[in-house]
């Protein structure tokens, strides 16, 4: 019995090398498939890390797919710290820092309040809680450009409005309701018993979130850091919205530079200044990536 | 001295839904409680509303003679071992077992003399630097215990404590919790859906079903006077027989006559001083049921009953059989040299004497009226 069901699978192994050959065939084709796929990605990202190393002669009489024949980073330097934004020619310098002032408090804001959120959610059952959470969700979908009136006249009533604490408001607000679904839908995972065990342990409110819950966080934290930096890094329209003169982001400083310059276009100008604007986000999923992926599958807590 | 745990009236609804009704129970220093019922019938409810972890609807609960209906649970003087055990999971071992004492501002040294002492008892010494995902599940509910003893409380709550275990460790386990509540003299009370865990360790069974109390006795009480139906089928394992039968007065006594397919009905005579309707149903354990001529030491209260044999079960020390009576399958534990055949009729007798009588109507228990 057993040996004859090994025979016939070795059988079954021999008799088929046509299908070894399809399967060889249909593997290559697939990788041939994925290596398109990924140029066809990466491609703007070469033309622009190329043409930002190339002289603006080189541009004019080159070719937009050649590697630069001398490198310089000449175009960088200036759109660090020359290129013009309008009428001043301080480069993308004062608006990144303005980006890392709004973006990091708003970042550690939104999510500490959103785990705190979405804590209070899945295990404190407080009466109301599903329609408490039913409007959080509605938040994340009403569109930006609805609330900019609103918005702005409630900037002027508090007082901070186009200044970076205001920008940071903003950002916290409506940061929420992504940052609260996130710590939720990973909260509920966790079963009520370890509440009820750390309540009859003596603990309260805050001390059950931030020594059982909170250590538990790493990979949601990952997730909504990521999620919320990126927003808010690459925002244009709050920045352009809320800000004045001296509190812009970087987002809006780039616009300007590539909309404001007169005579010569300065393509390795604009291109390093976009790739600058674009490194930190860049540098948070590269460093925070693995995380991203585990946190985005992982959840439930085993122990 | 005042009972540990005395409530009164306790109901617990969720919205409209009434999960708890009319819950009266109290319990003596020392005792060892065991809520038994089927799942969903609101043990857990019951529990937390015990702990404080859920609000109680109506009545009143006081723990150790004082008021605590309204106290939240870290001032009720108990511990709670959860079924999920609720490890703190990023936590070691040892940060598990002293975290409330650390909550609660003990010093370091009284932490570690008291944590010392729960492990040797526990035997977990080799594991308190270990997180919980390292540990098997026997391990989990000792250090979930752990965490309990090291409060030394008042009265101990345990949620189906042994439900996760397999069932050689289970059997293990059980002896272990005995032998504790024996030692430190603690008052438990203990949930489980199992009637046996129940049986083995109480000293006092509640049974329950839908919220709503059905019997509170000792053991004993529970096993041989079932108050109604439920619980003479619940408790005791194979379940206690329920075979519908007719009666009719005779002198003193009471003719019970038992229908039999294919055959003569059984007549069996009660000689208590019973009233009973006509239509009742009669409750008999399976050991009441006995083969005669295997010693059944000449008990008078034996009545023969000609039976046919229609399933036989070796068990080990035990023989089940199966036969039918009153349109019911019946089962009789005998001797494990029954001479019994499937197939063939034998010779059975019943203990007329152990016999409990059930209403048709409403279950409840007749023999006391
Ligand atoms: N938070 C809740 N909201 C509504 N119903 C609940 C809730 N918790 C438990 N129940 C219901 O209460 C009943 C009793 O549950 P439980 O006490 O867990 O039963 P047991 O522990 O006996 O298995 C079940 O029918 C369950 O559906
Ligand atoms: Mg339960």
């Amino acid at each position: 019995m057993t040996d004859a069901s090994l025979t016939n699978t070795t059988a079954l192994y021999q008799a088929s090398p046509q299908r070894q050959l399809v399967k060889t065939v249909l593997r290559v084709l697939l990788y041939i498939l994925l290596i398109a796929f990924a140029l066809f990605y990466l491609a703007p990202l070469f033309v622009m890390v190329t043409t930002s190393l190339k002289s603006l002669e080189e541009i004019r009489t080159g070719d937009l797919i050649s590697l630069p024949r001398e490198v310089t980073f000449d175009a960088w330097a200036t759109a660090w710290s020359s290129a013009c934004t309008g009428i001043q020619c301080d480069g993308v310098k004062p608006y990144f820092w303005n980006s890392v002032l709004i973006a990091v408090p708003a970042v550690l804001l939104s999510t500490l309040i959103g785990a705190v959120n979405g804590y209070v959610v899945a295990q404190w059952r407080f009466p109301g809680a599903n329609i408490f959470f039913a409007l959080m969700l509605f938040g994340c979908f009403i569109p930006f450009q609805v609330v900019l009136l609103p918005m702005a006249r409630m900037l002027g009533l508090m007082g901070i409005a186009g200044s970076i604490p205001g920008l940071i408001f903003v950002h916290v607000i409506y940061g929420l309701g992504f940052t609260t679904l996130f710590f939720r839908n990973y909260y509920v995972t966790i079963p009520s018993e370890l509440t009820k065990a750390a309540k009859v342990d003596g603990a309260g409110f805050f001390r059950i979130f931030f020594s059982i819950f909170l250590p538990l966080s790493l990979p949601i934290i990952v997730v909504t850091v990521i999620w919320q930096f990126t927003q808010i890094w690459n925002d244009f329209l709050f920045g352009v919205s809320f800000s004045q003169a001296g509190t812009q982001p970087i987002t809006v400083a780039l616009n300007n530079i590539v909309n404001s310059t007169t005579g010569v276009k300065e393509y390795n100008v604009d291109m390093a200044a976009a790739i600058i604007a674009g490194l930190p986000t860049l540098l948070v999923y590269v460093v925070a990536g693995k995380y991203f992926i585990r946190g985005l599958t992982a959840g439930s807590v085993k122990g | 001295m005042a009972p540990i745990l005395d409530i009164k009236g306790l109901s617990k609804n969720y919205g409209s839904t009434e999960i708890l009704k009319d819950i009266n129970v109290s319990i003596e220093p020392g005792d060892f409680l065991v809520l038994v019922g089927p799942s969903g019938c609101g043990k857990s409810t019951l529990l937390n509303c015990i702990a404080g972890l859920e609000p109680i609807s109506g009545g009143t609960l006081a723990i150790g003679g004082q008021d605590m209906t309204h106290v939240s649970p870290k001032d009720r003087d108990i511990a709670m071992v959860f079924q999920s055990y609720a490890l703190y999971p990023t936590m070691t071992v040892a940060k598990n077992i002293t975290f409330g004492m650390k909550v609660r501002g003990v010093d370091k040294a009284e932490q570690a003399e008291k944590l010392q002492k729960v492990a040797a008892q526990l035997q977990i010494e080799q594991l308190l630097n270990r997180k919980p995902s390292q540990l098997s599940g026997g391990q989990r509910q000792r250090v979930a215990m752990g965490r309990a003893l090291v409060r030394d409380p008042k009265l101990f709550l345990f949620d189906e404590p042994l439900s996760n275990l397999d069932a050689k460790l289970r059997v293990e386990m059980r002896t272990e919790i005995k032998s504790l509540h024996q030692n430190l003299g603690a008052s438990m009370i203990y949930v489980t859906h199992d009637q046996i865990e129940a049986m083995t360790l109480a000293t006092k069974i509640v049974v329950m079903k839908g919220g709503v109390i059905q019997q509170v006795g000792t053991p004993a009480e529970i096993y041989s006077t079932p108050a109604n139906m439920f619980v003479a089928d619940f408790m005791g394992s194979p379940a206690m027989n329920l075979i519908p039968a007719r009666t009719r007065a005779n002198g003193s006594g009471t003719i019970v006559e038992i229908a039999q397919a294919g055959a003569d009905p059984i007549v069996l005579t009660e000689k208590r001083s019973i009233a009973l309707p006509e239509d009742v149903v009669l409750g008999v354990r399976p050991e009441d049921i006995v083969e005669t001529g295997l010693h059944n030491g000449g008990s008078n209260a034996l009545q023969k009953a000609d039976c046919m044999i229609d399933i036989v079960e070796p068990a080990g020390a035990d023989t089940f059989v199966v036969t039918q009576l009153g349109g019911k399958q019946v089962t009789a534990r005998l001797s494990a040299e029954t001479k019994a055949r499937a197939g063939e009729r034998s010779n059975l007798a019943f203990d007329l004497s152990r016999v409990s009588y059930f209403s048709p109507e409403n279950g409840l228990r007749l023999n006391e009226s």
